[in-house]
């Protein structure tokens, strides 16, 4: 810098603590890929954030530090009580909220600095104005799509599919018309107005993209959105000239992409199927909610349930979201506790995708203090469902319904389950005979050897417990 | 910094993101997303930079708003997912011991 500027705000410097930054950030990923160092690599990556923050704040042309500290205070009374607060159950929809807001100020980032250009003499250089153009489309929809994510995990908005007519000629018109603004502003027009309206039609088309989506795919689409969110913010680093900003927002877009691949596989989903929206919206063709209510189904009681608990000798817990919104995980370690009293060996089946999203299980159980070993992951734990006497489903429905493996016409024909159905003894903890996320009718509920506890997850497992101690 | 230089910075980070990330057990999906999620509210330094040469209320309230939204996406999701990990965190000592004592319970009633 010209004038009398300090060593720390020479650029090279500056430079160099991005450098530190971007060591932190792929060190903190690569920590992430395990658990034992999962916990530090979110640490380090940190870390590397305050190196990328600080740094950008020595720049000698950053000033203006009041409405930075307006704005960064704002943030921080309204993100760390968010975080703190935030139930283990509602963990995916505030994930899913921190990503909206990370898109939104893309979108916002990319507005003002074409206000900026305007009020300069004109639009900027291709090689700037491109990268604005597409931090804002995708920035805007990230936002949006996002928010209605969260709706949707929330239950603001009903988790369904919600389709309207030709929705998919109106994504493809509405994303022609995004394109058509940005080329014409890219070929010489110089238009606030235009600009606007890309970021009016990404909104829509944001919210066209997610609604039609059912709740159980939910998962795959913030980590989509988050990948998104990732590239839109690398695209502003090319617009602004900010290596910080292309390495972590290029970072992030692609690791995102490779755990929505991840996610997807797991779900035995494709992303273009998921995007082209609709699971769980169809009913299924063969074995339909129609029929399915006329098959008997044979409910039973606590008193019943804990004879059968008490004296098997292995006991699966498949658990599902339903244990998750009930918070019965504590009550179901405790139920787990006095049956191992009693020599029963119990073990919980944890489906990659139950809950609503990835690892969801994992982590509620663990704050229960399951011990580690008694998860088992679907692939380890299905071998041994045969010889299991009881397998308890607490709330879970999907990850368990055998039309995955049996039925070709249904919509999660593929699905990897949990065979709790191969067990001697099946009982499912439910609140009512409606259908699980996805939307799906469950024949595991009419089989013989299935018994259905009707109930709030927790107090179920509570009065089991009660009648356990009984015995 | 030239186009070219950025682009080669730009394609060499993708290839360190889709590296990065192997073999996640699916247990570490979860928290995975949310770092990932927490790294790109990096937009808040976009904000920062802007600020100071931005002209005009609506372009500055525009620019606040960004921080914010840019700081809540940094400081929320990285305790986010320590909140998550939180939970894992004594996991690796324990089962080793906890699976010692529970064996010989399960060799008796076999018995």
């Amino acid at each position: 810098m010209t004038y009398t500027a300090s060593f720390f705000q020479d650029p090279d410097f500056i430079r160099v603590l991005y450098i530190v930054a971007f060591i932190c950030f792929i060190y903190g990923l690569r920590l992430l890929n395990h658990p034992r160092t999962a916990r530090r690599g979110n640490m380090i990556a940190a870390v590397g954030m305050a190196f990328a923050v600080v740094g950008t704040l020595l720049y000698d042309f950053v000033s203006d530090y009041l409405l930075i500290a307006v704005g960064m205070a704002v943030g921080t009374v309204v993100g760390v009580p968010a975080a703190r607060s935030v139930k283990m159950t509602a963990m995916p929809q505030m994930v899913a909220l921190f990503n909206g807001v990370g898109g939104g100020a893309v979108a916002l980032i990319s507005f003002v600095e074409y206000r900026e250009a305007l009020a300069a003499g004109g639009n900027p250089e291709l090689e700037q104005l491109i990268p604005i153009l597409f931090a804002a489309i995708v920035g805007s929809i990230s936002f949006w799509g996002s928010n209605i994510a969260f709706g949707k995990l929330q239950e603001i908005l009903p988790g369904r599919p919600i389709q309207l007519p030709g929705q998919q000629v109106l994504n493809i018109a509405l994303l022609a018309v995004v394109l058509a603004c940005a080329v014409i502003i890219a070929a010489g027009t110089e238009s606030e107005l235009l600009f606007l309206a890309i970021l009016i039609g990404a909104a829509l088309l944001g919210n066209m993209f997610v609604l039609p989506i059912g709740g159980a795919d939910m998962p795959v689409v913030i980590s989509l959105l988050n990948a998104f969110t990732g590239l839109s913010a690398a695209a502003a680093g090319l617009a602004l000239d900010n290596v910080a900003l292309i390495v972590g927002g290029m970072l992030v877009g692609a690791s995102g992409s490779i755990l929505t691949t991840l996610m997807a596989e797991a779900m035995n989903r494709s992303i273009p199927n998921i995007v082209a929206g609709g699971f769980g919206g169809v009913t299924v063709a063969g074995s339909g909610a129609g029929d399915g209510e006329a098959k008997p189904v044979r409910s039973t009681d606590a008193a019943d349930v804990a004879i059968q608990l008490a004296y098997a000798s292995k006991v699966v817990v498949a658990p599902g979201y339903g244990m998750a919104v009930a918070q019965a995980q504590h009550t179901v370690r405790e139920l787990a506790d006095e049956l191992e009293k009693r020599g029963v060996r119990v073990d919980y089946a944890i489906h990659p995708v139950a809950g609503r999203m990835p690892g969801h299980m994992n982590v509620l159980l663990a704050e229960a203090d399951v011990p580690y070993d008694h998860l088992k992951e679907m692939d380890d734990i299905n071998p041994e469902l045969p010889q299991t006497d009881v397998a308890l489903v607490i709330g879970a429905n999907d990850v368990t319904n055998p039309a995955a493996r049996e039925e070709e016409g249904s919509p999660i024909y593929g699905m990897p389950i949990l065979d709790v159905d191969k067990a001697a003894q099946v009982i499912v903890l439910k609140r009512s005979m409606n259908t699980g996320f996805a939307g799906i009718d469950n024949p595991l509920f009419y089989n013989e050897n299935t018994a259905l506890l009707f109930g709030d997850a927790k107090e179920s497992v509570a009065a089991v417990l009660a009648e356990v101690k009984e015995l | 910094m030239d186009l070219l230089t950025e682009l080669t910075i730009l394609v060499l980070a993708a290839f360190v993101g889709f590296e990065v990330i192997s073999k996640v057990p699916n247990t570490l999906h979860t928290p995975l997303m949310s770092a990932t999620n927490a790294i790109h509210g990096i937009v808040l330094v976009g904000g920062l930079l802007l600020i100071g040469e931005a002209g005009g209320f609506l372009n500055e309230l525009l620019l606040v708003i960004a921080i914010a939204f840019g700081t809540i996406n940094v400081v929320g999701g990285f305790l986010v997912t320590d909140r998550m990990l939180e939970m894992f965190k004594q996991r690796k000592p324990p089962p080793k011991q906890a699976e010692a004592a529970e064996e010989p319970p399960r060799l008796e009633e076999a018995a």
